[in-house]
């Protein structure tokens, strides 16, 4: 892979990093006192002593900024306001459950988008072709916070199959990994199914067929690796839609993940908690952002060189 | 231009559904007798009337027995009043950024379009999060969390309709003829983007609605006394098994507003650019 690309989108996440941090350092300050915003009420002095040293708060600005940024980047957020402890400990233990949630969603709209989408642009104008594009149109109007309600009214209190709030077994998995991918599923779909109609009018499609290629052979083999290189960067787009929809869907379904961590912080305005998880959050969706721009790269050697040339 | 009239029946559907929300939010006080406000405790979580609930409570009551007709019509008033005001100084800050941007080239133009990149790799509710959380919750902040949700999209859009229509003949004239930059922009680019930003506008507006709508029902958006959407949303999920019909209407308002929205905007888009024109007749 070319050096100059590689580097480039390296440097871009490194300022679009630097952007994040900055933009919550501004907020911190213009906010209030960081160690009342940051500290418990009831800290000990040596705890307030300790933040006010290593935020560097009696010294001037920029020497804060620094102090700040090296404070951060080894992971050191202040203690949660709720319950006393450092805020990067409570937020690696929920990590796993929203990685879980997120990954199962991200799986099951690929599973249904893609396949969805190549049958829609291969069976095109027909009524599987029309009810995938209603599903993907409706996938992206309905919020999820309203899609996870009626799962619950239908699966939990009507049919009682499923149970409506909680963790532990795989049960409990299926309803929020629904509500959290049915959007991405939809967009899936979308892109395959345009990306898809645009591949199949090729003309080594045709070569393909006059070869005598089997149907299945020529989608599968023939346009799918094509079709799929737009689609790897609504993967990307998707991410963001993913980690936002993870906030809402946690709550709704009291996921104990970083997403519902983050609704109750904002709410408590346990100012510490938020930073952290706004930092990880964002770092998380950069570098996801990166290694999708590189796979895109990978895939599709027109990329790098054009967007070195750009 | 025989396209522009040919509209699709699904379309069609939307505008008809787009009208009734707006109906709504003007004459909504012509659908219930009852004042959304207006309490009645002997009549609790009553169903829809025509589930066997009180006469004159067309979709049931909520915990207070407030009607849940006229709940429904000033939350959507709400909803869309702050959607169209966030969606609005979205795209009048965007597109005069991009305009700034174009303008300027350069460094600044760098600065400008790299801070669009961030914006737009970063889902905007961290950021809205973010600002609540330090800044506190107000009616002012939230309308403006709201508008500068999506003004990269205009940005970006802007500064490269313009830096196309700059190379144009007319503007070349335009310009010769001594015409300020201001009235360049504004006289004579504005009206020939105008058609790509007004369907920018109808995508982001259903954005901008369930941004605010997800918000109000985790209850970090809009605060009681002032209700919407996704407010009383939020409000019904305590209900759901004895009083489904709080959560499920407002539900049922949203997905109609963003469907026929999302629907309007997508046949624009296509009306507007035949190069998106998804290959019809191939």
């Amino acid at each position: 892979m070319n050096l100059r690309f590689l580097g480039m989108k390296a440097f871009r996440t490194a300022l679009t990093l630097w952007l994040v941090v900055t933009f919550v350092f501004v907020v911190l300050r213009t906010s209030g006192d960081p160690l009342v915003s940051l500290l418990p009420a009831d800290s000990e002095p040596e705890v307030i002593a300790y933040y006010r040293t290593l935020w560097g708060l009696d010294r001037p600005l920029p020497v804060q900024y620094l102090r700040y940024m090296a404070a951060v980047f080894q992971g050191d957020f202040g203690i949660s306001l709720r319950d006393t402890r450092p805020v990067i400990d409570l937020v690696t233990e929920r990590v796993p459950a929203t990685a879980l949630l997120g990954l199962t969603a991200l799986a099951l709209a690929l599973m249904v988008g893609v396949p969805l989408g190549i049958l829609a642009a291969v069976r095109r104008n027909t009524l599987l072709d029309r009810l995938t594009m209603a599903f993907a149109v409706l996938g992206f109007a309905i919020p999820n916070f309203f899609l996870g309600i009626l799962m619950i009214l239908t699966f939990s209190l009507t049919l009682r199959w499923l149970p409506s709030s909680g963790t532990g077994t795989p049960w409990h998995l299926i309803m929020p990994a629904c509500t959290l991918g049915l959007a991405t599923a939809g967009a899936l779909a979308r892109f395959t199914r345009s990306s898809m109609l645009e591949v199949l009018r090729r003309p080594y499609m045709r070569t393909a067929q006059a070869k005598g290629v089997a149907p299945g052979g020529r989608i599968l083999r023939h346009a799918l690796p094509n079709a799929a290189i737009p689609v790897v960067t609504v993967l990307g787009f998707s991410l963001g839609g993913l980690i936002g929809g993870a906030i809402v869907t946690e709550t709704v379904f009291a996921w104990p993940g970083v997403g519902r961590l983050l609704v109750s912080a904002v709410a408590a305005r346990d100012l510490a908690v938020v930073q952290g998880l706004v930092l990880l959050i964002a770092a998380t969706m950069v570098i996801a952002n990166l290694v999708v721009d590189l796979l895109y790269g990978l895939l599709d050697p027109r990329i790098r060189v054009a967007s070195v040339d750009a | 231009m025989r396209r522009l009239f040919a509209v699709p029946p699904l379309v069609m559907l939307a505008m008809l559904v787009l009208a009734a929300v707006v109906g709504v939010c003007l004459f909504g006080d012509a659908l219930s007798p009852h004042s959304p406000t207006a309490q009645n405790l002997r009549l609790r979580l009553r169903p829809p009337s025509w589930l066997g609930g009180p006469e004159g409570y067309l979709l049931g009551t909520d915990r207070i027995g407030r009607d849940i007709v006229a709940r429904l019509v000033m939350a959507t008033r709400i909803s869309v009043a702050v959607a169209l005001a966030g969606t609005l100084i979205g795209a009048v800050i965007g597109t005069a950024i991009g305009f700034v941007a174009a303008h300027l080239r350069g460094w600044a133009e760098e600065a400008i379009m790299m801070l669009v990149d961030v914006q737009a790799s970063l889902p905007f509710i961290l950021i809205a999060l973010t600002l609540l959380a330090f800044f506190g919750n107000s009616i002012t902040l939230f309308v403006v969390l709201m508008g500068l949700n999506g003004w990269e999209n205009y940005a970006r859009l802007a500064r490269g309709v313009v830096l196309s229509a700059a190379s144009q003949p007319y503007a070349k004239a335009v310009k010769a003829l001594g015409a300020s930059p201001l009235r360049l922009y504004l006289r004579h680019l504005l009206p020939n983007v105008a058609g790509v930003l007004i369907v920018q506008f109808t995508l982001n507006f259903p954005q901008t609605i369930l941004l605010e709508t997800g918000l109000s029902f985790l209850g970090l958006g809009i605060q009681p006394p002032l209700t919407s959407l996704g407010q009383l949303l939020g409000e019904g999920r305590d209900f759901l098994l004895n009083a489904w019909w709080i959560a499920v209407f407002p539900g049922i308002v949203i997905v109609l507003t963003t469907l026929s929205i999302s629907l309007i905007g997508d046949w624009l888009r296509d009306v507007m650019d035949p190069t998106l024109r998804d290959g019809g007749r191939s």
